[in-house]
């Protein structure tokens, strides 16, 4: 089966809130999106590769965000999990045009 | 060349010790062969009261591991036992058929239990505590059976008993003497030490004889000479050693108490040692470690072909290893005819201090209660230091590192792992060491009852200088160099306003901190300026920021506030509705005296709220939790107090207070307790006419008993108390401290001194009310505020394509 991407409209960059994460329901994935402190729009998968955790109610570091469940550090650029433990997440495509935020799904 | 047989008879701690030592000077000069007949690697019996206490385990007390053996080409025979010793022909027999030929034999026996000979001593559920295997036998009881008796009141009966108390078990105490521990205490401090463990739930029965142990097959209980008699399921018997000396008696080496050497421990045949409990040097057989290893090192040497004096005797210290207890003593314990005595008795702290002088020399100490002293003393005793420069150089100026400074290299600063002051010293400097946990890792100093922990940190920084402070301090996290005290002092110097800006200004690594700089800065902003201080929602927990608790599945949970644990129809009808409603996972009455509701989704909080019109009971916060509260004098036949009404008040004053770590508070009305004030972080007792309050204790992971910090008479007076308290404590401790560690590091006479200076409480208190006046009720807040609602509550739902 091929694989396509969508693009989704998720909300304003203006009401989103800095440095925390807010949820995106699509079907059966979870999204976490957050909005760092440089400003940039960063999008991972809501599922934190140790048990699952929500991301999207961590506490955001400059580029990570830490699991609420049980503190895994995650990078929200390239989703890999750092040291000491180990996994990587999803990544997604972010597009941020005048106000509105993308984000690109697989469908 | 062909290697020397060396044989040890005893796997234990002096005769390892002393393979150790002599391995240290001649590596490859012995073929060595172990018998032990316990079946393990040497372990270190000491820690075996902590085991039984449960601050530790078994598979954690190993000394030298299997490995260990085998690294250093040791023939180890565990579980087999030297029958016999042919001394002409040098050989030794064992129970298992071997016989083995030897050019060395050092006897390390230890020494056996003394078991008094009473009728009943052979029943079931009679032990002494000395390996292993005892201590597995009274664990395995004290899930079993509630009674234990313990016969003797020294060192180790009164081990056995704490750790018996903290396996759940009733624990009587008996005592032939008229008061505890009186080998190595006098009776001023005996006494006192019986009321502090009374106090820590021991019954004693002092000048008691036991006459017969009864039972069937099972022990029952013990008689007494005087014709009383106790219940019992298991008895413990510490009454004694007495050196395990029947090999070497049957194969005629010299016996008199112990096995007799001279200072190289050499017995009375051509080749053969003794070292540990079961020799006897000058008349004096040992039974504390610090001893054994001097021997250890004497008879290496010997061996070896090392000159040196020998074992020239030891002054012995003694500490008793039980939580909430320092004791301390060392050399000559009673006055005599010709000894002048400096005694200081503080009934009121129960602090006491007797230092013995013999010709102007001192000659002995007895500490109780504050026993900081004790290492210095043991050394002036060692050094024979008149008692006047004693006096002259008061403690404070004679620094513990001017005096680790003083001492010899070859003094043992570690007595339980014979670790000496040149050891460590040198390890420091090798291999470049700078805390005590390093110094433990790499040479076992403080490794086992920790009672050197402080000789070892003086001479860490005697030895490192300026360097030592630095590295020692507790930084808040790894992002800094800072300690929190001085975080806070630069928060105030440089009126720094929130979380980026100190790590900013005080150089952070990370940029935007981590998990627990990022909330610990929150709290201690806000504890400064509480009026202008704008809390930081993205710096908190999940828990703190939604004020609902996160669950493994990523729904929340919901504990409305109850004060006092009181309800009502009307509050438990709309818990009713909301749980039906909202499909609520469980319903739970939570240990806290209120109702959790589990399982709801995270949109469905702010409207669960709504409909309930309750505050947050702040069951997710760091934060003052709940004030649980008995039924007192309005209903209960014992109450003196309106515990109820007082819990109340408490909770209503302070509720939503952020604080270091959580706060729980407890009120009854009578000593009974039935609030659980005892482990609680405040605890409040209301007897005839007046309130005790008791602070630091703890019920969760590390129990700790509270301590009382002050007894008034009225509710405005009880409410003034907790307040100054409760603000010592947020503007002191680290955060994620709980109140029971903090009060266990500062000293509740410290805590005594500050809230009892009525200066200092209103102060206190002042700066409490004015934090109180700044806090909102963050549910009804959030129901309220549509911008919250929208950033913290609600999900995004991307409509998937319909295909
Ligand atoms: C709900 C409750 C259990 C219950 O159903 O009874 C509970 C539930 C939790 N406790 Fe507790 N504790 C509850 C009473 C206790 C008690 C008993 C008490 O308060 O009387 C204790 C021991 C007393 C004490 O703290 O001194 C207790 C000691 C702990 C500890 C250990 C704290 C410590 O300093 O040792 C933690 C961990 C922590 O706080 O770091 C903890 C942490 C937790 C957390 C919040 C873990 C977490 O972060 O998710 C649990 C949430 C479970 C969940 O999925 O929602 N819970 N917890 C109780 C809520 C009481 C309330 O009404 O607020
Ligand atoms: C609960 C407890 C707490 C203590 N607390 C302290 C403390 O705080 N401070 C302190 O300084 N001291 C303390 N001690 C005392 C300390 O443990 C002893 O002084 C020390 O262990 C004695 O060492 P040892 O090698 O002489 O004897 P042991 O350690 O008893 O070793 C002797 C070994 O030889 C074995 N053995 C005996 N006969 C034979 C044989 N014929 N063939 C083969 N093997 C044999 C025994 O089974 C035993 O394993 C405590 C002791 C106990 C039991
Ligand atoms: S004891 Fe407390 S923290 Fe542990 S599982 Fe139970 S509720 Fe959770
Ligand atoms: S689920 Fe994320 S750290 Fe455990």
């Amino acid at each position: 089966m091929e694989k396509t991407m969508r693009k989704v409209f998720i909300g304003k960059y203006s009401e989103l809130p800095e440095r925390l994460g807010k949820t995106v329901i699509f079907g059966d994935q979870e999204i976490a999106v957050f909005k760092l402190t440089s400003g940039k729009i960063k999008a991972i998968e809501n599922r934190c590769p140790h048990r699952g955790g929500s991301l999207a109610e961590g506490m955001v570091s400059g580029d990570h965000v830490f699991c609420p469940l049980h503190d895994w550090k995650v990078s929200v650029i390239d989703g890999l999990v750092q040291a000491p433990d180990e996994g990587c997440v999803q990544t997604f495509d972010v597009e941020v045009t005048d106000d509105q935020v993308y984000v690109f799904i697989n469908d | 060349m062909v290697k020397q047989k060396l044989i040890l008879i005893g796997n234990g701690m002096a005769g390892i010790r002393a393979i150790e030592e002599i391995l240290k000077k001649k590596p490859t000069v012995f073929d060595i062969t172990v018998f032990g007949s316990e079946p393990y690697p040497n372990y270190n019996r000491i820690q075996l009261s902590k085991v039984l206490q449960g601050d530790t385990e078994v598979s954690d007390i190993t000394l030298n591991e299997w490995q260990w053996y085998e690294d250093n080409g040791i023939r180890l025979y565990p579980g087999e036992t030297v029958t016999k010793i042919d001394k002409e022909k040098q050989f030794v027999y064992t129970d298992k058929g071997r016989i083995e030929e030897y050019d060395h034999l050092i006897i390390a026996t230890g020494s056996n239990p003394f078991m008094l000979p009473l009728p009943g001593v052979d029943k079931e559920g009679v032990t002494a505590f000395r390996d292993i295997k005892d201590c597995e036998q009274m664990i395995d009881y004290s899930q079993k059976y509630s009674r234990a008796a313990v016969i003797g009141g020294g060192l180790l009966g009164l081990e056995a008993a704490r750790g018996l108390l903290n396996l759940g078990m009733n624990v009587d105490v008996i005592h032939i003497s008229d008061y505890l521990m009186e080998r190595q205490l006098d009776r001023d401090a005996g006494q006192l030490l019986q009321k502090e463990l009374e106090a820590q739930g021991m019954n004693f029965l002092l000048e008691k004889q036991t006459v017969e142990i009864t039972g069937k097959k099972k022990v029952t209980g013990l008689k007494f000479k005087d014709g009383g008699q106790i219940s019992a399921d298991l008895v413990v018997m510490a009454v004694g050693i007495k050196p395990n000396v029947a090999l070497a008696e049957e194969s005629g080496i010299g016996v008199n108490r112990g096995i007799v050497v001279n200072d190289h421990m050499e017995t009375n045949v051509p080749n053969i040692y003794a070292v540990g409990e079961c020799a006897e040097h000058r008349q004096m057989v040992y039974g504390l470690v610090a001893p054994l290893y001097e021997q250890g090192q004497a008879l290496a040497k010997h061996i070896c072909g090392i000159e040196g004096q020998g074992y020239q005797g030891s002054i012995l210290s003694t500490q008793l290893k039980v939580s909430g207890v320092d004791v301390f003593s060392t050399g000559k314990i009673n006055e005599d005819a010709d000894t002048k005595a400096i005694k200081m008795f503080d009934d009121w702290n129960g602090t006491y201090k007797k230092i013995l002088v013999d010709e102007g020399k001192i000659t002995g100490a007895v500490l109780f209660g504050d026993t900081k002293d004790g290492n210095r003393l043991l050394s002036l005793i060692k050094k024979g230091t008149d008692v006047e420069e004693y006096l002259n150089t008061d403690r404070n100026e004679e620094s513990g590192v001017s005096l680790v400074a003083g001492m010899p290299d070859d003094e043992i600063i570690c007595g339980c792992n014979g670790v000496t002051k040149g050891t460590i010293v040198e390890a420091i400097q090798a291999d470049g060491l700078t805390t005590l946990e390093q110094v433990k890792g790499c040479t076992n100093a403080s490794r086992s009852c920790g009672t050197c922990k402080s000789l070892v940190s003086d001479l860490l920084e005697c030895t490192l200088g300026d360097d030592y402070n630095e590295n020692q301090k507790e930084t808040i996290c790894a992002c800094t160099d800072l300690s929190k005290d001085e975080v806070i002092a630069e928060i105030k110097e440089k009126k720094l306003t929130h979380t980026r800006e100190v790590m900013h200004v005080l150089g952070w690594r990370n940029e935007e901190g981590c998990s627990k700089c990022k909330p610990a800065l929150n709290y201690y902003l806000g504890m400064v300026n509480p009026t202008e201080y704008e809390d930081e929602r993205e710096s908190r927990f999940v828990n703190e920021r939604l004020h609902a608790n996160i669950q493994n599945d990523g729904t929340y949970s919901v504990v409305p506030r109850m004060y006092g644990g009181v309800t009502n129809a009307d509050d438990l009808r709309k818990i009713a509705d909301v749980a039906d409603k909202y499909e609520v996972g469980m319903i739970k009455l939570t240990g806290g005296q209120r109702i959790d509701l589990l399982g709801i989704k995270k949109d469905d909080l702010p409207s669960i709220w709504a409909d309930l019109g309750m505050p947050s009971g702040y069951a997710y916060g760091k934060s003052v939790r709940t004030v649980k509260t008995c039924v007192g004098a309005n209903f209960c036949r014992f109450g003196t107090q309106d515990s109820v009404g007082m819990g109340i008040d408490i909770e209503k004053k302070f509720e939503g207070l952020n604080t270091p770590h959580k706060v729980k508070m407890g009120v009854s009305a009578c000593p009974r307790n039935c609030a659980e004030g005892g482990v609680k972080d405040v605890g409040v007792i209301g007897l005839d006419g007046i309130w005790e309050v008791y602070v630091g204790g703890n019920g969760g992971t590390e129990l700790r008993q509270a301590e009382i910090l002050s007894k008034v008479k009225t509710q405005e007076e009880v409410l003034e108390v907790i307040g100054a308290f409760l603000q010592y404590y947020r503007e002191n401790a680290n955060y994620l401290e709980r109140t029971s560690h903090w009060v266990a590091r500062v000293g509740i006479e410290h805590v005594k001194e500050v809230i009892g200076n009525k200066e200092m409480r209103d102060a206190l208190n002042e700066r409490m009310d004015l934090t109180l006046s700044t806090i909102k009720e963050p549910w009804s807040e959030a129901v309220q505020n549509q911008t919250l609602l929208k950033e913290l509550y609600e999900k995004v739902n991307v409509p998937t394509a319909s295909k």
